[in-house]
């Protein structure tokens, strides 16, 4: 088995295993507490401007769009990293397919590799600097990497396919 | 006898290796098809029976709370909003419970694809493939009944039993993984091949999947990329901003106000659900392509109709998503074309399935024989 394979192929598995147990930590310890903060958060806004108290609603306001945006992020991570580790596993059984050189594939394999734990990390990490552009630009990095990699892939079956 | 023996000639596989009866490899990849097909056909009656009604009886809730609001009366408000929140809870662990279907059996697929590099003996991958598969079943149906079973009898404050037996399916999921990995990593120290790898055939379909199914992929990534850059934070505000209009809009007594903005909530809502949605299915069915090509050689069906099969997929794996983000200008209209979409990724699944079983009950006769022979 080639080195790209292995790359792909275990850090797929792991890539899986580990996005699977932070799905798992999350939805036992956070997940019900989040929606039931976000629902109470709403509902409190909503009891709060029909008490005629317009300050609370509006705290109460921020506060959901606040647990909200951390929410989307946690779930799209934990989504995406499971994601992407079955993609570079499918990958790493038929990576000799992609017709490019061994030194090639293992760059494309390590870049997939890379994207895939950093872009979704990077969403994660956003989750405790709101808005961050460190983050922000890490996440841009990570998916880059991870399109990068898909376009030589696709470019690697096309030459196959050409010469076959 | 010789009618029997006609699939394996055409197939490069070797007649019977890795692919036995009751095998951890058949195991997973009957079980992954019927997982996808599965969650498939759920999302499809999903979609058409319950999701758009659902989100009309989210707006009616909303705007019943902006009424209470306007007649100062913050215990309806609640109530209406503990109405509301069992509707979400309705419409997501439905969507939740589609989605791990499928996945389970992508899963499922996966496993079956790496085997041969998994250094664990034959009767503990079998039992790790039948647990498997019973927790890729449990999983979402734990995941489907958490709204009607709710708290009831649970020891937990917030988790239900339904979630317990979901996240417990969930684990034993985890573990199973975990095990592959080891099996993996023993296999990269010994080097010896578990079961025989899959055959390398380069037959149209296996290219067309893989191909089509890298394409459907980078499309995929390519619009949540843009969806993320352009429009999620825009969303993200859009969403706050029309809430905080809706409340102040209710609390003035403005009603004909408050339900411009509940609607404008209800687009909003519907925009960010079909840009998600077709990100995700164009990724999943990019993804499904590329693992059903390398049970091709699996399928014994006519070229023509294996084919005809891999072109409706591709052909499904294309409208659906496309017809997902056109319901935004076209709605309903699109939305049932979306749904045919679905439909024929569906249908082109279980086409392959029957190729899968022609090919399984062909090899077990054979070997039926074969042993019948040797006695």
């Amino acid at each position: 088995m080639t080195g790209s394979r292995k790359l792909l192929l275990f850090g797929g598995l792991a890539l899986a295993a580990f996005g699977m147990l932070y799905g798992l930590q999350y939805a036992l310890f956070v997940e019900h507490q989040t929606l039931d903060q976000m629902g109470t958060s709403l509902a409190r806004s909503f009891a709060a401007a029909a008490s005629r108290d317009m300050v609370q609603s509006q705290t109460a306001l921020d506060q959901y769009g606040e647990t909200k945006y951390d929410y989307v992020r946690q779930v799209d991570c934990h989504s995406h990293w499971i994601g992407l580790a079955m993609l570079m596993i499918v990958l790493g059984a038929i990576f000799d397919r992609v017709h490019l050189s061994e030194r090639n594939r293992q760059l494309i394999a390590f870049s997939l590799l890379a994207g895939s734990a950093i872009f979704p990390l990077a969403v994660i990490l956003q989750t405790y600097h709101h808005g961050a552009l460190l983050f922000k630009g890490l996440a841009v990095v990570g998916s880059g990497l991870v399109i990068a990699a898909l376009v030589a892939t696709a470019w690697g079956f096309a030459r196959v396919a050409r010469t076959a | 006898m010789a009618e029997i023996l006609t699939p394996f000639r055409q197939s490069p596989l070797t007649p019977g290796a890795g692919f036995a009866a009751m095998s951890a490899r058949r195991v997973y990849i009957f079980g992954g098809i019927l997982l996808v097909a599965a969650g498939l056909l759920f999302g499809d009656i999903f979609a058409v029976f319950t999701l758009h009604q659902n989100a009309g009886r989210q707006g009616e809730a909303l705007m019943a709370a902006c009424q209470a609001v306007a007649a100062g009366n913050p215990t309806a408000v609640n109530d209406l909003f503990a109405h509301l929140g069992d509707l979400l809870e309705d419409r997501g662990t439905k969507v939740d419970a589609h989605v791990h279907m499928i996945d389970a059996g992508y899963l499922a697929l996966l496993l079956a694809l790496v085997q041969p590099y998994v250094a664990l003996s034959s009767p503990t991958k079998k039992k790790m493939a039948v647990l498997f598969v019973a927790g890729g079943i449990l999983f979402p149906v734990g995941i489907f009944l958490i709204h009607y079973v709710g708290l009831a009898h649970s020891p937990f404050s917030v988790i239900g039993w339904a979630s317990i037996l979901a996240d417990s399916a969930g684990a034993l999921l985890i573990i199973i993984l975990v095990a592959h990995a080891l099996g993996f990593w023993t296999y990269l120290r010994t080097r010896e091949l578990a079961d025989p790898e899959l055959p390398q055939d380069d037959s149209m379909p296996r290219r067309a999947l893989l191909t089509g199914g890298t394409i459907l992929i980078l499309l995929g990534f390519l619009h949540g990329a843009y969806y993320a850059g352009a429009l999620l934070y825009e969303h993200e505000q859009m969403e706050t901003g029309i809430l905080q209009r809706m409340v102040r809009a209710s609390a003035q007594g403005n009603l004909e106000a408050a339900a411009a903005e509940v609607k404008n909530f209800g687009n909003l809502a519907g925009a960010r659900a079909v840009n998600l949605a077709a990100h995700s299915h164009i990724i999943e069915f990019g993804l499904l392509a590329m693992l059903l090509s390398f049970v091709q050689p699996l399928v014994f069906l006519s070229e023509k109709w294996k084919r005809r099969w891999v072109k409706v997929l591709l052909g499904g794996s294309v409208i659906l998503p496309v017809f997902v983000l056109l319901e935004l200008r076209f709605g309903l209209l699109a939305g049932g074309i979306a749904d045919i979409g679905g439909l024929m990724v569906l249908v082109s699944l279980l086409g392959m399935l029957v190729g899968i079983l022609r090919y399984s009950g062909g090899l077990d006769i054979r070997q039926g024989a074969v042993r019948e022979g040797a006695r």
